[in-house]
């Protein structure tokens, strides 16, 4: 009977959403934190998802799975969250991000590199796992100097391979300015990584 | 100076298009631009291989490889707002 299948699978969820916590938490607050560069407000985030889900029980038709449901709903927090941290910003950029939107690492003249920045060949071709990881350390560091916008839009684009369009979009940001966000961050991220390895 | 000329030397021009070509958005145009100036330019062949890395870097980095833990009483908050909630219902 339908109705009684209905009632037994309202039961499964609620059972299960009192696993959550210790099924999820750690993996949604890992999702959050790589993308907002932000503990507590990842953390505030993990709170929301569970409450939103628990909202939305009903709604749950088990076409995904439990994980891939609850990580939908707070992807949509965190552009939330980068639509207000971005929106805030258009008002008033904190100081370092406007010195780091007019650093140049070329010459106004002509285009060329400036020569202290350069790029060197200092990443090696064959995989070194420590080396890597040490790498990729750094390469957190410098993500988490960037502009929050320019994090966003990054690892919107980078991460979740989202499409310009959605990007542009969700983030209120003009196609040519996203271009140049996208050119401006990897260009600071190269400079980054560069100038703490060497 | 024609336009190809230009982009020949321009290397924050080259380094443009090298992203955007990362997400396949150039025109036939652009690709021939960026390839003359990468064939003279060994200095944003460097730019190009080490922009790729960082890409792949970028993914494995935040593709879950790297797990964060909330701490014991954050969780504990989380699970009696639970089950108060459901309690509610």
């Amino acid at each position: 009977m339908s109705n009684g299948y209905n009632e037994g699978g309202v039961e499964t969820q609620s059972l299960n959403a009192k696993l959550w916590v210790s099924r999820y938490a750690d993996y949604l607050y890992s999702f959050a934190i790589a993308r907002l560069n932000d503990e507590e407000l990842a953390r505030d985030l993990v709170q929301e998802t569970f409450l939103a889900g628990l909202e939305k029980l009903e709604a749950f038709q088990g076409k995904s799975s439990e994980r891939t449901w609850l990580t939908a709903i707070l992807k949509n927090k965190i552009v939330d969250a980068y639509r207000k941290k971005s929106s805030g910003l258009e008002v008033r950029r904190s100081e370092d991000e406007e010195a780091k939107a007019h650093e140049d690492f070329f010459e106004a003249s002509n285009g060329h590199w400036r020569d202290d920045h350069r790029p060197v060949d200092f990443m090696t071709d064959h995989v070194d796992p420590l080396i890597n990881k040490e790498l990729s350390g750094i390469l957190k560091t410098c993500m988490g100097k960037l502009p929050s916008l320019w994090l966003a839009v990054f690892s919107m684009k980078h991460v979740d391979d989202e499409s310009t369009e959605v990007i542009c979009s969700s983030l209120s940001v003009s196609a040519s300015n996203y271009w140049v966000i996208m050119h401006r961050t990897k260009v600071n991220l190269r400079a980054c990584l560069q100038k703490n390895w060497i | 100076m024609n336009e190809l000329t230009k982009i020949a030397y321009n290397c924050k021009k080259a380094t443009f298009l090298i992203e955007k070509k990362q997400t396949g958005e150039i025109n036939i145009r652009e690709k021939l631009e960026l390839k003359i100036h990468l064939a003279g330019c060994s200095i944003c062949r460097t730019f190009e291989k080490q922009s790729l890395m960082i890409n792949q870097m970028v993914k494995n980095l935040m593709g879950g490889a790297d797990e964060k833990h909330l701490d014991e009483d954050y969780k504990k908050h989380l699970q009696e707002i639970i089950d108060k909630k459901m309690n509610e219902h």
